[in-house]
């Protein structure tokens, strides 16, 4: 008996050290969050979006910056001011050699809205799109009921499926039946929550990729993901934990990338309320008049957080100083915008010329368990606000609970940490949905959960949805931006950096919208 | 016998409609499951439409029987989140799960019992001691940090073993597994050492505490008198006798390693059922949850049942309650 179980284990560690041998060509990724379906239309989700990005292609596609680039689409342009016309690439094919034309495209349009029990549809982006028009096999007009310069942003986020796949089920997609498309890797096998396995599109139109196979790994432990790396199980690791930064960067084996991403983390306030439920006397009483109304007090707040020591201290030095919604670079970012310097004095001046020499009582809320260090930067900011005179509660709870509790209609809190991540890349995406006045009917606001009312902001913000002239809306849109900050509709503390890791012999093009695409990891040379 | 057990499958039933009901109300007060899907740019008519398709429009005690309804025909309603049958989902995981259970309660029963017995036999030796020493570290240390440490120490530094993930599975007898290959041999070693670290602790402090409480009795020192060796009287008489308490406790822990063995399955994603749980309540996932809690209550009604009628053949002074006769 004995003999027999020394043998196998043995026999284990000896299997173990023969394992599949890992061919040059083969690539193996590190993703932090699970996918939870192939069907590119179903979940609108970073994680599935990331998987679509290898297997489809959009109309348009966009670079490590967010810039626009022709993808399924080589040029678009307005015709008129509520009409554009799309020029699609030729001589592309599916995966199952079916050639791609205006029909695709249509049956995509027609599918999105189409599919069943989505938590989260891509309507959004085609519901601009009131009719279309094929002119050819190779061009396409869609007509909006207003202008919209933003066309071709919305373009650039949903996937083109066959036509034959226009009402194929979500299960067909993630069995592989219907996961057709036009992009770098064919579909090979989807484990939901382990893996997803690609292999090379051979006759892809652009650029090659370098890999044969890939292999998506989803380790979403922090800890484990970065242990895989280092033990060379994958070659590609995301979201890189801001406290293995520094160990990371100083190891041989590694190189890291990274780059200003497009999401802003803030503070929400309740400045729609006279009382607000956690903006209390020093006792704990409600206030009769609630401060947060105040733009100097918003201010205030603002001055008092120390932005620099938090991205040095807590974020190890992996985020950046925010004053505006969006980085430099960014379409429609004012070069005014500089952080709001840390000056505790200047806040309490502020206080007291509002009516508040001695403060107030506060409690900010935000979750655990949703951005990089989310709890960490409230515990810091408790403190600083302390200092001025406001006794500051911390509390933070578990996105789930928060994020309902904080939203429509309950409105649970006065002052709250979320984060916004531009997927659009210009700033129009976090001033309509954080700034704006919430207009159920015109779409405004979704995500205002202060419930923050500037009519001058909204005004600029109208008009610029409707100005087709980048140049023109670049100006309108940061002269938007500059009115709101100055009045302090929220205030912005830091955007994050985004850092991947590579084993050596390996880089990657990091990307300002998060995703870790294996078409953009190369074999350094 | 048979009444026996038609009893216990009622006491089931009656358990299981409980269970759903509780953890309706618990996952409903929690919050909104569409704020924790949609994406955030869709505007408020987008989390509408989102919460309609959803049915969560509905007051919650119609949800219940809309529940209920489907449950009746075995379905217990569609994932959120996949959007698949949320039985079909956890019987998806399940193989992966029971996997990595098996080759753990192998592991802790395989080796605890011979240390155990050992430690039992000669209690003064310096390897008993050792036995028991490690017995100790083994149910204290927390299996977080263990897991950790082994995938640092044997996939890291040695480089022997894979970090992470299951391997590649083959089909053996019909069912799809993992331990057919080699590859999947490798991938199991670690999570099954880091998840079989407790079981195996208690198995050998149990197996150490029947020995002694049964070496010292009458009838091992008459089957010695008798001339029996000591091989056969530890290995066939002794050995059935430890193994009454050993059931017990190997039954409920199997249950709850398939159960929750969550901390295993996230550290190495383990794609089993421990991971879909934990990620089904953060993202709010209620059918999923539901069908899952209800899944491990009818397991480990089984277990149960399995163990008390293990009782009953392994000795042979226990009645199951009801035969008068």
């Amino acid at each position: 008996m004995r003999g027999l179980r020394a043998c196998a284990l043995a026999a284990v560690f000896a299997a173990a050290m023969g394992t599949v041998v890992v061919k040059a060509q083969d690539l193996t990724v590190g993703l932090s969050s699970s996918v939870t379906s192939i069907d590119p239309h179903f979940h609108n989700l970073s994680p599935n979006t990331n998987v679509a990005l290898h297997i489809f292609n959009p109309l348009i596609l966009k670079d490590e910056h967010q810039r626009l680039m022709p993808g399924l689409a080589t040029e678009w342009k307005a015709v008129d001011d509520t009409t554009w016309e799309f020029k699609l690439r030729q001589g592309v094919k599916f995966h199952d050699g079916s050639d791609f034309t205006a029909d695709d495209v249509v049956a995509t349009l027609k599918r999105i809205p189409w599919v069943p029990n989505s938590p989260s549809s891509f309507r959004i982006y085609t519901q601009g799109i009131t009719s279309w028009e094929v002119l050819d096999p190779y061009t396409i007009r869609f007509k909006t009921a207003a202008p919209y310069p933003l066309l071709p942003l919305d373009a650039s986020s949903f996937m083109i499926v066959p036509k034959k796949d226009e009402q194929a089920p979500t299960g067909d997609f993630n069995s592989g039946k219907a996961a057709i498309g036009t992009g770098p890797f064919r579909f090979v096998e989807f484990v939901p929550g382990d893996r997803i396995v690609l292999e090379r599109n051979d006759a892809y139109w652009g650029p090659k990729p370098a890999w044969q196979r890939v292999t998506l790994k989803i380790i979403p432990n922090n800890s484990a993901r970065v242990a895989a790396l280092l033990a060379g199980d994958v070659q590609i690791i995301e979201q890189v934990p801001s406290i293995e930064y520094a160990k990371l960067k100083s190891n041989p084996d590694v190189v890291i990338s990274q780059i200003v991403g497009n999401r802003l983390i803030y503070l929400a306030m309740d400045s729609f309320r006279d009382q607000s439920p956690f903006v209390t006397d020093k006792e704990g009483a409600v206030l009769p008049n609630n401060p947060l109304k105040d733009a100097r007090v918003r201010r205030a707040l603002s001055k008092a957080i120390n932005r620099q020591a938090i991205v040095d201290r807590i974020m190890d030095g992996v985020a950046l100083p925010a004053g505006g919604l969006l980085p430099e670079g960014f379409f429609g970012v004012s070069p005014k915008l500089k952080p709001e310097p840390f000056d505790p004095e200047g806040a309490k001046k502020l206080l007291t010329e509002a009516g508040y020499p001695n403060g107030f009582g506060l409690t900010i809320h935000g979750p655990n368990d949703r951005y990089l260090n989310d709890e960490k930067i409230l515990q810091a900011i408790g403190p600083m606000f302390s200092r001025i005179g406001i006794d500051t509660k911390v509390d933070t709870k578990p996105w789930a609970t928060y994020a309902s509790q904080a939203s429509a209609p309950t409105y649970a809190y006065s002052v709250m940490l979320f984060g916004w991540g531009a997927d659009t890349g210009e700033v129009s995406s976090p001033l309509r949905s954080l700034i704006a006045t919430p207009d159920k009917a015109a779409g405004m606001g979704g995500s205002n959960r202060g419930r923050y009312s500037n009519p001058k902001v909204d005004a600029l913000l109208k008009t610029a949805l409707e100005t087709v002239d980048d140049a023109k809306r670049d100006k309108i849109l940061q002269q938007a931006t500059e009115v709101a900050i100055a009045d302090q509709g929220i205030i912005p503390l830091q955007y994050q950096i985004n850092v991947w890791a590579t084993r050596k012999g390996y880089s990657y093009g990091a990307r300002a919208d998060e995703y870790t695409l294996a078409q953009s990891v190369q074999p350094a040379k | 016998m048979t009444a026996f057990i038609i009893r216990r499958l009622g006491q089931a039933v009656i358990v299981l409609l409980v269970m759903s009901l509780i953890v309706f109300v618990g996952v409903y007060l929690i919050g909104n499951p569409v704020e924790v899907l949609i994406a955030p740019d869709a505007d408020q008519l987008e989390r509408e439409r989102a919460i309609v398709a959803l049915g969560l429009d509905k007051p919650l005690w119609e949800q219940y029987l809309v529940f209920l309804h489907g449950a009746l025909t075995g379905n217990l309603g569609n994932s959120f989140v996949f959007n698949i049958p949320a039985l079909q989902l956890i019987m998806q995981r399940m193989p992966a799960t029971l996997e990595l259970a098996f080759a753990a309660a192998l592991l802790a029963v395989g080796i605890g019992i011979p240390l155990g017995m050992y430690a039992g036999y000669r209690p003064e030796a310096p390897l008993s001691r050792a036995i028991m020493a490690g017995s100790i570290l083994g149910f204290s240390l927390p299996t977080f940090w263990v897991g950790l440490v082994l995938i640092m120490v044997f996939a890291v530094d040695l480089g022997w073993l894979p970090s992470t993930g299951r391997g590649a599975t083959a089909t053996v007898l019909g069912i799809r597994t993992s331990l057919a290959t080699r590859d999947g041999l490798a991938h199991i070693v670690l999570p099954a050492l880091n998840l079989a670290l407790f079981q195996l602790s208690l198995v050998i402090r149990l197996t150490r505490a029947g020995m002694r409480e049964n070496l010292p009795m009458d009838y091992v020192k008459f089957a010695r008198a008798k001339g029996l060796t000591v091989r056969r009287v530890l290995f066939v008489h002794v050995f059935k006798n430890i193994l009454i308490p050993l059931v017990t406790v190997i039954g409920l822990e199997l249950g709850s390693v398939i159960a929750f063995a969550v901390v295993t399955e996230s550290i190495f994603a383990w794609p089993g059922m421990g991971k879909l749980i934990i990620d089904s309540i953060n993202r709010l996932d209620r059918p999923v949850i539901v069908a899952y809690l209800l899944v491990v209550v009818a397991m480990f009604v089984v277990i149960n049942l399995v163990v008390d009628i293990l009782y009953s053949v392994l000795d042979p002074r226990v009645r199951l309650s009801d035969s008068q006769g």
